[in-house]
């Protein structure tokens, strides 16, 4: 090679793209065949290491005298000797016009998290899919993890083409058959090709078996398709990785850009805290840049003090991303113990880690027909959609919108295991889009104006328990002696409020957090105010009692007897629910868990409720509630 | 780099003097600015390395101001142990892989960098970024924790640790080509020059002092070599080069017929030995 070739080398090779792929497939569709063709066909494969694949292809080939390609990648022991690839391989190639990074992922129906794992950096997946075969569970479970993970490429290998005669109609029958799946996943492109990964039929050069193939070999289409991930396009986000703080002069933040650009002058916020500068240098090693872009990994310094630390997120204050401490989002599980929803894990997203709970497993998904079921839990494999909280507001993007913010681990407590991959579907608590604002005018201000304590009497019991009949009378009481009051009543706020809501657990639970939520503005305003639920289950009543102070909730306990609530039914519901006209009737076919430790214990039947009310009085006079 | 700077107690670099570790240090470098390195330097130094790499070794610690530790397995020099009489499995397995088990421990190092590349062979093909590894050392490539995206799983318990290799990623051809593109200093046997040395079980073995007794038939030669990779002098193989610049080097790499661990003995002892090693705790 003379000193100008080498000098168009290497020129070449710094405008040379840059492709990330995987290859899945089910158990010996021939993936690690095909990469072994491709490394050997694009000359990547060393006399030594051929010699020794020889040596290897007589004693564990399954592919007579010719080179078992295989070989070439199954580099542990164990797979060596089962015949399967177990874990992800990663491999490398070039061509005169991309340089590539394979990743070898396994077809055997445990390994899906290994998939997972590679497609999570892969621009463009190869499903195989053995001609003989034809599309199996495996294939549509790997593109739909695929389309979960947001490849956006897929090329479909219709592979071993010359164990079928070459035959265009087999072909065209998986192509077809593959094609009705994958329109339900939203791939930018899709691209069947016809091949034999052994014998090397359109993976580099054309089969003159398969004339009535028009597309490219697979190197073309691997050479060609446009995969600007638009990452560079997208806004400006760097998760602050570590502060650089050599010296008192010196303060930088350092991270690598996941998406846009940025350059000195550049206004910048801070995502959770809001709080704002500009970009004074982008630092380097080899002296300060005019401009950083997704990918970079880069040590910014700002015109002001901003309180910064690693985790958190610069963004332009323009384009923010959602800052929220509750999200929906995909869930794959990956580990043997079952995801538990209540269970607290921790969330690794960026740089950050906080506590995390799944609230709620919306629905399962079946990875087959994408068909969604109600499911309790998530075993090894299995991805669901749910709802999550975390113990700290976090910004992030919708994963749809940006891979590198809106992705994130879990990881077990104990053993610290990473248990899932999440993909972040959207934030649940939009009113956190509008930052906290600090408000002048405080609850104790508000309350002394009014000259009482604010505080939630919370009435619960069954239906014609009494509950609204005693609220009613406390209320007008409390009024007569000049007090501030206000009464939530369960089925008023139903007509309004929560008119969306059934009488589903699901919708229980959220039909008590939002009259809890209510209630505690109304705390906040200085009022002191009667809520009247049945609010069957404890650990609502408990979210409810920890929104506010410790002696700002009273728990009343309206304690008749369900045979007498019955006897009264005075709005007929009883009768109804026992004749099956009304489901979910808590009493008959929905449970109703009492208090365990109410404030206020009283019932009707020993008392009228004009005496419940004036025990409940006293009481708000003996706490020194009112005067 | 800076993810484990943040995430762990007391992390430590690998430096082996090679390539790679050129590369790794310079990224380092590079990652911290204007800061140094937060953490030291760490060389397992079998006594049989090139007397060039030491003078490399000592000259780059002091021109970039870094801290260093080197160590040796004192037990397995009193042993005798060396890579003529052991043999090179043995030797390997004293002085380097035991060597680092005691360096680590000694320390209480819960991070260390590796300069180890995927595209080297093929258990490394399977290494994750962060490696996790037992209180003993051990790796069991089949509870790896899965890496996705870019995010990774940190978290250990006391007296577990990581190893982290930043330049998975990395080809060879990529390592040549950024070392030229940055001028990074390298070890000057990477370089062809008139060595003097000596053919035996199919290598060519450059006779670097005299602990190297020549056996009946052998000849010493000057011939015009340089080395792909660098290790215990007994134990690596060099090429017959005229290669003596950056570029020539590239220019030869991008016709080169064999992989760079070819020259290693260690690695043609045993099928699948790099997995074993690995097991064991060799980086």
């Amino acid at each position: 090679m003379t000193p100008a070739e080498l000098k168009a080398f290497l020129s070449a090779g710094e405008r040379k793209t840059f492709l990330r792929f995987l290859t899945c497939g089910s158990v010996d569709d021939g993936k690690s065949t095909l990469i072994g063709r491709l490394l050997y066909d694009t000359k990547l494969i060393f006399e030594d290491q051929l010699r020794t694949l020889e040596k290897d292809s007589r004693r564990h080939g399954t592919t007579g005298e010719d080179i078992d390609f295989a070989l070439l990648l199954d580099g542990l022991e164990a797979e060596r000797e089962q015949g399967i690839t177990i874990d992800v391989a990663y491999r490398f190639f070039a061509t005169d016009k991309r340089k590539y990074i394979v990743a070898d992922t396994p077809g055997h129906e445990q390994y899906t998290r290994n998939m997972a794992t590679g497609a999570s950096t892969a621009d463009l997946a190869i499903i195989l899919v053995d001609a003989r075969k034809g599309v199996l569970t495996q294939t549509r479970r790997h593109a739909y993890i695929c389309s979960l993970l947001r490849i956006r490429h897929v090329v479909l290998a219709v592979n071993k083409i010359d164990l079928v005669g070459h035959s265009q109609e087999i072909f065209r029958t998986i192509e077809r058959e593959f094609r009705d799946f994958a329109d339900k996943l939203d791939f930018a492109s899709l691209v069947s090709i016809p091949i034999s990964a052994r014998h090397g039929d359109n993976v580099i050069s054309r089969s003159e078996a398969t004339p009535w193939h028009e597309g490219p070999t697979l190197l073309d289409h691997l050479d060609s398709v446009d995969v600007t991930s638009g990452r560079e396009v997208l806004a400006f986000r760097m998760p602050v990785q570590w502060v650089n703080r050599p010296n008192l002069d010196f303060r930088g933040f350092a991270g690598t850009i996941a998406s846009g650009r940025i350059a000195p002058g550049d206004e910048i916020t801070v995502a959770v805290s809001g709080r704002s500068s500009r970009v004074q240098r982008i630092v380097t090693h080899d002296g300060d840049l005019d401009e950083a872009r997704a990918g970079d990994a880069v040590t910014l310094t700002l015109e002001d003090e901003v309180d910064i630390s690693r985790g958190d997120v610069l963004v332009p204050g323009a384009q923010r991303p959602e800052v929220s401490d509750q999200f929906a989002a995909h869930l794959l599980w990956m580990a043997e113990d079952e995801m538990l929803p209540g269970r607290q894990y921790l969330l690794k997203t960026g740089a950050r880690t906080v506590p995390a709970t799944v609230t709620e497993l919306k629905h399962k998904v079946d990875v087959n027909t994408l068909e969604r079921f109600a499911a309790k839990t998530l075993q090894l494999n299995e991805v669901g959609f749910c709802n999550f909280s975390v113990s700290v507001p976090i910004a992030f993007d919708r994963y749809r919108d940006n891979r590198e913010t809106g992705s994130f681990i879990l990881i077990d407590r104990f053993t610290n295991a990473t248990v899932a991959a999440g993909m972040i579907e959207f934030g649940l608590r939009r009113a956190t889009n509008v930052h906290w604002q600090a408000l002048d005018v405080t609850k104790s201000v508000r309350a002394e104006l009014k000259g009482q304590k604010p505080v939630i009497l919370w009435f619960t019991g069954l239906s014609g328990s009494g509950k609204s009949t005693i609220a009613n009378i406390v209320e007008r009481k409390l009024a007569l002696a000049g007090r501030h009051t206000y009464l939530l009543d369960g089925d008023n706020v139903r007509h309004g409020l929560n008119r969306d809501l059934g009488f589903t657990d699901a919708d229980r639970v959220e039909n008590i957090r939002r009259v809890a939520e209510t209630a505690k503005l109304f705390v906040d305003a200085g009022i002191i105010v009667l809520v009247s639920f049945i609010s069957p289950f404890r650990s609502e009543r408990r979210t409810a009692r920890e929104l506010v102070g410790a002696d700002e909730f009273l728990e009343v306990y309206v304690d008749t007897p369900l045979g007498v609530c019955m006897a009264r039914d005075p709005k007929g519901l009883y009768r109804r629910a026992q004749a099956g006209e009304i489901k979910n009737f808590t009493g008959i076919d929905s449970p109703y868990e009492p208090p365990e430790n109410a404030e206020i214990h009283v019932n009707t039947v020993d008392l009228t409720p004009e005496q419940a009310a004036d025990r409940i009085i006293a009481r708000l006079r003996d706490s020194g509630l009112i005067g | 780099m800076r993810e484990v700077v943040a995430s762990f107690r007391n992390p430590v670099m690998l430096y082996s003097i090679g390539k790679d570790s050129s590369v790794m240090l310079h990224l380092a470098m590079k990652a911290f600015h204007p800061a140094k390195p937060p953490f030291p330097l760490l060389h397992v130094d079998t006594t049989w390395k090139f007397r060039e790499m030491i003078a490399f070794r000592e000259e780059t610690v002091r021109r970039l101001g870094l801290n260093l530790i080197v160590h040796i397995n004192k037990e397995g020099v009193q042993r005798g142990v060396n890579p003529f009489a052991s043999g090179s499995s043995i030797h390997t397995q004293v002085m380097k892989t035991e060597a680092l088990r005691q360096a680590l421990d000694q320390h209480g190092f819960d991070a260390a960098f590796g300069g180890a590349r995927r595209d080297e062979e093929k258990s490394r093909a399977k290494e994750r970024i962060f490696s996790f590894r037992t209180a003993s050392h051990a790796w069991d490539p089949k509870s790896q924790r899965p890496e996705l995206w870019s995010l990774f799983n940190t978290r250990i318990h006391s007296g577990e640790s990581i190893r982290v290799f930043p330049l998975s990623n990395w080809t060879e051809l990529d390592i040549w080509e950024y070392i030229l593109a940055e001028n990074i200093p390298i070890v000057p046997l990477y370089f062809a020059a008139r060595r003097p040395v000596v053919e035996r079980g199919g290598a060519l073995i450059m006779r670097d002092d005299d602990r190297m007794q020549l056996l009946p038939g052998e000849r010493l030669e000057e011939r015009l070599v340089r080395f792909r990779t660098l290790g215990c002098y007994p134990l690596t193989g060099a090429i017959e080069s005229r290669a003596a610049t950056l570029e020539e080097i590239v220019a030869e790499m991008l016709t080169a017929r064999t992989s760079e661990r070819q020259g290693r003995v260690i690695d043609q002892d045993e099928a699948a030995s790099m997995e074993k090693k690995k097991r064991e705790g060799y980086f």
